[in-house]
């Protein structure tokens, strides 16, 4: 009832806003949940596919794919969050832009 | 099935038979029987809850020796009534700068987060809400929007100790996840399913017989996941203000004060259904309502149990708190469950007197280690006085130093 | 139009507007909480596609744990973006305009796809036993080898977060 160009269109969209999210946003946490966003999109993608091609015959390669791209989200959101609050505590910023020690 | 032994469906087939004769479509149906359904099902708990919060409050008073309420009404019975009718007509004072839809979103979520809960509890083998294959997973994630509705609170409260407040409830929160979320699979694995009717149907001998040590623990964490005493530190409600509810009156604490208790009995239903066999019981093959019952009782026990505790125990500082969950839960879960895993699959299969005993010695030797190692590694260490003690009162010289006396 | 079809025209309002605000929001909170939103609206997709376990999971791990972790850190960092303006950066007007022209030019790749048509406008009914994928998860000649490695990851991630908070702490005592 659903065709499955819906599903991609919303993938699709939300992938582009994340994208957005990631280059327009100053604060560094706002960065990270345009990546969030990203890393959802692509699940939607991937579910969707397995639904309409693969799911009555048993094969679950895209339940498997999205369950690591769960796993792989959560460890970098935990590990990127503590990275930007040690920044934090150093340079009293989370303004992506300003923490440029390393500007040449 | 007659209407004594059943009565729910045989209501619901008459309902059923009624609406087509007058020629609705069956989905039709089906959906206006499923809202009714949902809507007693609500209707239902949130009336019990005043009982209950009658009941928590009788109980309580003579745990303390003294009577309790005893005026409105016979015992006290209307007491809640007449607590409700004062809180409809409170003012509501929004504070100054508050955050319109997160400070007005919370209650209603904090409620809803657990009546969702009541959709998946099998009430008895005919009557429940729905039977989605990941039953107990679904109780264990809609915990997690009760969290978001904390922080809500916190936040659209506009004041630092709500905000302070509410995240050290959603730190407890989602620390004591952890060993609930590894204990519960010790069911999953002893019943092969998650779905909440193949857990109760799978218990024709309780789980709490079959691993004692995660039904504790369970229950432990079930306490603290309440936010009851003696793990409600972030309310402590003889102590600090309310936490993160204290910019909130009239109706709107009224909702987090419902939410509260529903969630306590809730979680006293979720340990009945998943470690004393839910609506199992004699004679409920031929008369389901008698189901119905069972739990009840069972349910009371459990909740009478939490009620001890809370008026019995002094609460548990924040440090206390943690180190209970991390250093002794977790593991202790992690062992349960891996000790568990092996000797289920050791052990013949069904539900023979070898299983249940090797299960049983089993938690019971896990037992026996956990205190014996709890008694020689974890000491109550005096912690360091940090200043020296008071000087004597000399003459010009003022010092302010106070003296931190050991726990 | 179906039920379903509204349904999900709904949800996919609601995920996208989130999003937008998540990205446009002054406020830092404010952005937070639409990004629950949007979550909570992907949760509602994955149970329209009949993936109910990947759907509680969307709830219990990104819900109740990372935006819960991404609220605490918004809160912790408070102070630093009180008063400074603007939430987009300089180079805004150059990246909505590439993400506006990759936008157009996937649309127009989308539709000239063939491949598109081949697929089955409804679904097929799905037997789906969630022991099924636990099963598939353990053997090793199926998915036994990428669950592993996840796990040596998230040991990893969780021994990198413990030390990256916790040892700059003792430095800056």
């Amino acid at each position: 009832m659903i065709p499955l160009s819906w599903y991609l269109i919303l993938s699709g969209l939300l992938f582009l806003i994340g994208l957005l999210a990631v280059l327009i946003r100053r604060n560094a946490i706002g960065i990270l949940m345009g990546v969030e966003l990203i890393l959802n999109a692509a699940n939607i993608n991937l579910l969707a596919f397995w639904r309409y091609l693969y799911g009555y015959n048993g094969d679950l390669r895209g339940q498997v794919f999205v369950i690591v791209i769960f796993v792989v989200a959560a460890a970098e959101a935990a590990v990127g969050l503590a990275m930007i609050i040690s920044a934090y505590r150093r340079k009293n910023t989370i303004v992506a832009n300003d923490i440029d020690l390393l500007k040449g | 099935m007659t209407f004594i032994a059943d009565p729910i469906t045989f209501i619901t087939h008459w309902l059923t038979q009624l609406m087509g004769g007058w020629g609705w479509s069956a989905t039709l149906i089906q959906v206006l029987l499923n809202i009714l359904g949902s809507g007693i099902l609500v209707l239902g708990a949130m009336v019990f809850t005043t009982v209950l919060i009658w009941a928590e409050r009788k109980l309580g008073a003579r745990f303390q020796d003294r009577p309790g309420p005893n005026r409105v009404g016979p015992w006290g019975i209307f007491q809640t009534i007449a607590d409700m009718l004062k809180i409809f007509t409170k003012e509501y004072i929004t504070p100054v700068g508050a955050d319109k839809i997160p400070y007005n979103l919370a209650p209603a979520l904090a409620v809803a987060a657990v009546l969702c809960v009541w959709a998946v509890l099998p009430f008895s083998s005919t009557v429940f809400g729905t039977n989605i294959g990941i039953g107990l997973l679904f109780i264990i994630g809609v915990g997690g929007l009760g969290e978001i509705a904390i922080i809500l609170a916190g936040f659209g409260s506009n004041n630092k100790y709500a905000l302070l407040g509410a995240f050290r409830a959603v730190a407890q929160l989602v620390s004591y996840e952890v060993p609930m979320v590894i204990v519960l699979l010790i069911p999953v694995m002893l019943s092969g399913s998650m779905g909440m009717n193949d857990i109760v149907a799978a218990q024709s001998v309780p789980f709490i017989v079959l691993a004692p040590i995660a039904g504790v623990i369970f229950f432990i964490t079930l306490i603290a996941e309440n936010g009851r005493a003696p793990f409600d530190l972030v309310e402590a409600d003889s102590e600090l203000v309310a936490g993160y509810n204290i910019e909130y009156s009239g109706l709107k604490f009224g909702f987090f004060f419902v939410a509260d208790f529903l969630h306590a009995f809730t979680s006293a239903l979720i340990f009945s259904t998943v470690f004393l066999g839910g609506w199992q019981g004699p004679g409920v093959e031929n008369a389901p309502i008698l189901g119905f019952v069972y739990l009840l009782i069972k349910t009371l026990v459990v909740y009478f149990i939490m009620l001890t505790l809370r008026f019995s125990l002094p609460r548990f500082r924040i440090d206390q708190m943690m180190n209970l969950n991390w250093k002794i839960l977790t593991p202790l879960a992690l062992f349960a469950f891996m000790v568990t895993a092996l000797v289920n699959k050791l052990l013949p299969a069904g539900n023979n007197l070898i299983r249940i005993g090797g299960l049983l010695a089993v938690n019971l030797l896990l037992w026996f280690i956990t205190n014996w190692a709890l008694s020689r590694f974890i000491t109550n260490q005096p912690r360091p006085v940090v200043s020296g003690a008071r000087p004597v009162a000399i003459g010009e010289k003022k010092t302010v130093v106070k003296e931190e006396t050991s726990a | 139009m179906s039920a379903q079809q509204f349904f999900f025209i709904v949800t996919a309002f609601v995920i996208l507007f989130s999003a937008m605000m998540t990205v446009l929001s002054h406020k830092m909170m404010h952005s937070a909480l639409w990004f629950v939103l949007a979550l909570l609206g992907v949760a509602v997709i994955y149970a329209l596609l009949e993936a109910s376990f990947f759907a509680v999971v969307q709830v219990l791990v990104y819900v109740g744990a990372i935006a819960i972790l991404i609220i605490f850190s918004v809160m912790l960092t408070r102070k630093a973006m009180e008063d400074t303006g603007s939430p987009v950066n300089k180079t805004w007007v150059l990246s909505l305009v590439i993400v506006l022209l990759t936008t157009v030019g996937g649309f127009l790749a989308f539709r000239t796809w063939g491949a598109l048509k081949a697929f089955p406008a409804d679904l097929l009914p799905v037997h789906y036993d969630i022991g099924e994928l636990g099963l598939a998860l353990v053997d090793p000649e199926r998915f036994a080898l990428p669950f592993e490695v996840t796990s040596i990851l998230l040991l990893a991630a969780l021994v990198g977060a413990i030390y990256i908070a916790f040892g700059r702490k003792e430095d800056n005592q």
